[in-house]
This record gives C-alpha cells, sequence and structure tokens, in this order.
C-alpha cells in the first residue's frame, strides 16, 4: 500500500518536473513547478516529516511559485525567448555538473547504508513529541550557529533589495528634477 | 468520535475491524465537513443580503419562501443554469482549474478545525502552519484566474490582490506565532485547551485585532475588497467568469470567510468553552453538542461582525492599503512578538509540550500573573502605537500645511472661501 502510494507520488513530481522543463509556456512550468513541489511535500508527509512538509508548500508552492508567476506575469513574457541552438557552452557546463550532481547523490544512496531510524530521533520518539518541538530543540540548541548564519545570509539578502531599490528611485527623482 | 469508532467496533461486523470503522467514520465526517461548508454560502449569502438591507434601512429579499429564504437558492438556480463562457484566446486549462482550486483550498482549511471536544479532523500537530499553506493555495487560484482569463482587468485584479494577500500575510503569520507562544503547541486542539482558564482575547486584544483586520484583508472583504473593486477594475480577477465557475469563486470566497471565522474564534475565543461552566465535563453526547453550538454562536457573531464592516466601512484606497500594512501593521506585529515573547518566558511554567526548559523567573504566579502581564504588554504597545503614529501624522500634516502656505499667499485662499 505504502510502496504503490510512493511510487505513484514519485511518478506524478517526476512528471511535473519533466513538465517545467519541456513546456513552452513560462506559466505552464511554473505551474509544473507547483506540482512538483506539493508530491515532494506528500513524500515529505508519508515520512512522518509533517514540518518539513507543510513548510514546504507554505515555501515554495505558496511564495516561491507566487512570485515566480507574478514576475512572468507582469513582465508579459509568458512566450519565453525562442532557443537558437541547444549545443552552447553554457548547457555544457550545466550538462557536467548535472552528471557531478547526479553521481555523488547515487553514491551516496546506494553505497551508504541506509538506516532510518537512528538515534533519538526514532519515529515512536517523533510522534510522542510532535515534530515542530523536536525540530526546534534541535535547531535551537545544536544548530544553532548555522541558523543565526542563514538568517543573516537573509538579512543580507533583504537589505541589499532595498538598498537598490532605493538608489533607483532617487537617481529617478534626481533626473526628473533637472529635466 | 472515539466512541462511535469503539460502538462500531463493538457490533461484530465482518470485515469491520478497528482501521476500517476509523477510516469509514472519518470519510463520513470529512464528507459532511465539505458538503456543509460549501453548502453554507447559501445561508452566508441570505443573512449578508439581510443584516446590509437593515443596515441601509431596506427590507432586503422578501419574496422567495418565508422571509425570503430561498432566495439564495434561487440565485444558485439561475447561477447554475446559466452559459458557461470562456473567452477568445484564453488558457483553457489554467482557466478551468482556477475556480477548483479556490474552492479547495478554502475547504481544505476546515480539516484541522477542532469542532466539539471529542470531533477534532486531524490533531496535526503543525495546525496553525496547515492554515496559512493552504490559505496560499487561495492566492495562487487568483492569480491563474487573472492571468489565464486573457482581460487586462483580469490580470489588475490578480496583481492588487497578490500584492495585498502578500502584505497581510506577514502580520497574520506573526500573530499566529504569537498564539502558538502563548499556547506552547501549534495544534488547534490543544490551543483551544490552553484557553481553559482565559481566553486569548481578553489577555491579547491588540494581537486578537491585529489577526482579524489582517485576516479580513487575506479573505478579501470590506474594507479590504480592493481585489474586486467594482468602480475601478470591474470585477478583478473574475471578470470573465460566468455561470458555475462564477459561483465557485464566490463559495470560495464566502467559505474563506467563514473559516476565518471559525480560526478567530478557535484561537482567540476559546473555541467551545465558556466562562463559568466547563463543558468537556458534561455527560457523552451533551458535551459535543453544547460545544459545537458554542462554537457556532461564537463563529456567527465574527460573520456578523465582517457583515457590520461590509454594510458600514468604505473601501481602502490600494496606497492607503499597502501603507497601513507596511507601515503599520508589520512593525506593530514585530514589537507585539518580542513584548509578548518575553512575557511568556518570564511567566512560563516548567515544561513546554513533554520537553523540559528552565521555568521562568515569575512563574510561581501562576496562569493569573500571566494573564495581567501579557494584557499590560498588549496594552502598552497599543499605547505606544497610537503615540507614534499621531505623531508622525501631525508632522507630516504640519508639513503640507507648510509647503501649501509657502506656495500661495494666504490672503488669496481667503478671498476665494469668502463668498
Amino acid at each position: 500500500m505504502e510502496q504503490t502510494l510512493f511510487l505513484l507520488i514519485a511518478a506524478i513530481s517526476v512528471i511535473a518536473a519533466l513538465g517545467v522543463v519541456f513546456n513552452r509556456n513560462v506559466v505552464h512550468s511554473a505551474l509544473s513547478l507547483l506540482v512538483n513541489f506539493c508530491a515532494l511535500a506528500v513524500l515529505y508527509f508519508m515520512l512522518n516529516a509533517q514540518f518539513l512538509g507543510i513548510a514546504q508548500i507554505l515555501v515554495y508552492a505558496g511564495a516561491i511559485v507566487v512570485l515566480f508567476l507574478f514576475v512572468v506575469m507582469l513582465l508579459g513574457a509568458e512566450l519565453g525567448e525562442k532557443v537558437t541552438s541547444w549545443l552552447t557552452v553554457q548547457n555544457g557546463v550545466m550538462a557536467v555538473l548535472a552528471v557531478i550532481l547526479l553521481t555523488v547523490i547515487g553514491t551516496a544512496v546506494f553505497e551508504s547504508v541506509i538506516q532510518g531510524a537512528r538515534g533519538d530521533f526514532t519515529p515512536e520518539a517523533v510522534q510522542q513529541y510532535g515534530q515542530v518541538q523536536l525540530v526546534a530543540s534541535a535547531l535551537f540548541t545544536d544548530y544553532v550557529l548555522p541558523f543565526q548564519l542563514v538568517a543573516v545570509l537573509l538579512s543580507v539578502g533583504v537589505i541589499g533589495v532595498i538598498w537598490l531599490a532605493q538608489r533607483h528611485q532617487q537617481s529617478s527623482a534626481r533626473r526628473e528634477f533637472h529635466d | 468520535m472515539q466512541g462511535i469508532i469503539e460502538y462500531l467496533v463493538s457490533l461484530n461486523l465482518p470485515l469491520l475491524t478497528e482501521g476500517t470503522a476509523r477510516f469509514l467514520v472519518l470519510l463520513v465526517v470529512a464528507s459532511i465537513v465539505a458538503v456543509v461548508a460549501p453548502a453554507s454560502l447559501i445561508i452566508l449569502t441570505w443573512l449578508e443580503r439581510k443584516i446590509i438591507a437593515r443596515i441601509q434601512d431596506r427590507i432586503g429579499p422578501n419574496r422567495a419562501g418565508p422571509f425570503g429564504l430561498l432566495q439564495a437558492v434561487a440565485d444558485m438556480i439561475k447561477m447554475f443554469t446559466k452559459e458557461d463562457i470562456t473567452p477568445a484566446r484564453a488558457d483553457r486549462i489554467v482557466y478551468n482549474i482556477a475556480p477548483g482550486l479556490a474552492v479547495f483550498s478554502s475547504v481544505m482549511s476546515f480539516a484541522v478545525i477542532p469542532f466539539a471536544p471529542g470531533f477534532v479532523g486531524t490533531r496535526l500537530n503543525v495546525g496553525l502552519l496547515y492554515i496559512v499553506a493552504v490559505g496560499g493555495l487561495g492566492t495562487l487560484a487568483i492569480l491563474m484566474a487573472g492571468w489565464s482569463s486573457n482581460n487586462k482587468y483580469s490580470l489588475l485584479g490578480a496583481f492588487r490582490s497578490v500584492a495585498m494577500l502578500l502584505t497581510y500575510e506577514i502580520p497574520m503569520v506573526m500573530m499566529l506565532v504569537i498564539v502558538a507562544m502563548a499556547a506552547g503547541s501549534m495544534s488547534l486542539a490543544d490551543i483551544v485547551d490552553a484557553q481553559r482558564s482565559m481566553w486569548y482575547a481578553v489577555s491579547m486584544p491588540v494581537v486578537f485585532l491585529v489577526f482579524f483586520f489582517a485576516g479580513i484583508a487575506e479573505v478579501g472583504r470590506s474594507p479590504f475588497d480592493l481585489i474586486e473593486a467594482e468602480s475601478e477594475i470591474i470585477a478583478g480577477f473574475h471578470t470573465e467568469y460566468s455561470g458555475i465557475k462564477f459561483g465557485m469563486f464566490m463559495i470560495g470566497e464566502y467559505v474563506h470567510m467563514f473559516a476565518l471565522s471559525f480560526f478567530s474564534a478557535v484561537l482567540f475565543f476559546g473555541g467551545w468553552h465558556i466562562p463559568f461552566m466547563d463543558v468537556t465535563a458534561l455527560p457523552a453526547p451533551w458535551a459535543a453538542i453544547i460545544g459545537l453550538i458554542v462554537l457556532l454562536v461564537k463563529v456567527f457573531f465574527f460573520v456578523f461582525v465582517m457583515m457590520w464592516f461590509r454594510g458600514t466601512l468604505p473601501r481602502f484606497r490600494i496606497d492607503q492599503l499597502l501603507d497601513f500594512g507596511w507601515k503599520f501593521l508589520v512593525p506593530l506585529s514585530l514589537v507585539l512578538l518580542i513584548g509578548v515573547a518575553f512575557v511568556v518566558k518570564l511567566f512560563s511554567p516548567g515544561s513546554s509540550a513533554g520537553i523540559p526548559v528552565p521555568p521562568g523567573p515569575l512563574s510561581g504566579l501562576g496562569i493569573a500573573g500571566e494573564v495581567v502581564g501579557l494584557l499590560v504588554v498588549n496594552l502598552a504597545i497599543a499605547g505606544l502605537a497610537m503615540a507614534v503614529v499621531s505623531a508622525l501624522a501631525r508632522r507630516s500634516r504640519n508639513k503640507v500645511l507648510r509647503a501649501i502656505s509657502a506656495v500661495e499667499p494666504p490672503a488669496a485662499v481667503t478671498a476665494q472661501s469668502k463668498p
């Protein structure tokens, strides 16, 4: 039962991922990406990682895809650009990187012994506490430094965007004044 | 719910194990919720038209059936038998998926609501995040509908709605975080239990108000109904929809509003808890029945308040709306988050949801101390916010006045205004 469901969801996510790449219309690509994210979230739910699954829907489906769609629709760039040739330097580099990434993931999957329930985080323990509390206690004790570094990184992004937007606004205002 | 499952198992029917019994009961309850939530549209539209008619000194629908009760049914029949039009050059797939997604996202949010003691759809321990995530899918539906209609007014309406929903999602999520901190859990049933002694609306009134205003904006109702401002962009994102698909957007909107009322009642007004009486201690069937009635009374109070707003308040302008969100609600909610976190830490008892934490320095004062502390912090922050806003408003008004008096001499103004 569980395996059938897994295969079904995995198939949906792979088909959606292919749809992201092969759709001519950018909006359809973004919507395929949405289906892909939701399928991944269902896989997380099946692994008893409710927090991760909801965060996946919340962040990716709720925010990222909406932003993609917003920008595409605002610029009216639905049909994208015509690809003249697939044989470019850029695509070659991408292909090499993709092969390296797949090799690394494949080695990690096939070489190491997969142990689902190790250490303190056995499925029983996870169900006992509720996953939010477990995630929080791990995040704010053992991994507090990486967590804060990510926070700094995000703040840098936000402040950079504000600075760029304000500079643009000021320069355009000055131009109007001089005209 | 557990009682019903045990009764079914005790019947000893063939094929009816504990697992299948649970599946069947959940299926029946889920079907009831999934049908009743959209069907609430009938009673809600009738209520809305009657209430707004009374506010505007009219009678409202009074022809179809007693008190015009069948008016909504007649409207539904009319809507469902209308021609279904797809505009030329519309994106057919996206155009047809969007109304379904709108209904889906608002009906799905009922999955986590605790209706009565023992009747909780899912004891999801990320219930609060689930509400926000499912609500986010509604934004997508609006964007899809606006884009695929191939109409500039639809697209403009969709852009407005996304700008607005993203703005008001931030304060709303902050308020949900505050509730989660105060209750020590993200499960809605646990949050209801945490309000056994005192409702959060009493101990944290400002948090509730920010949540409710941000929620009304999320639902897209008056005075935040910029999404479908008829005077500016026809009907917004659903301009091109007709017949049953238009009806589905309407169902989505009303169910969303109904869900917001449920969330207000559950998160801030104690769900099925009422003062001076322990509903959960009543004998078996009565606890569930009275609990549900208490919850529904609270829910319809919020429905009434939202209709009252619609009958009395004019619509915001888009720049005022975004200013109110970004420059007032977002900073206010950040300050509230810090203040409430401080108080919760001061009064925190020894453990939080099974994980031991060091008790706060004032934990000896118990729940009464925490309630007073939260109330004091809330009122202090509200006073501070009002002081800052009025000072800033005075300054900007003075600036405008000075600019006006610098441009034209005051004598000219008085001469013009005399006759």
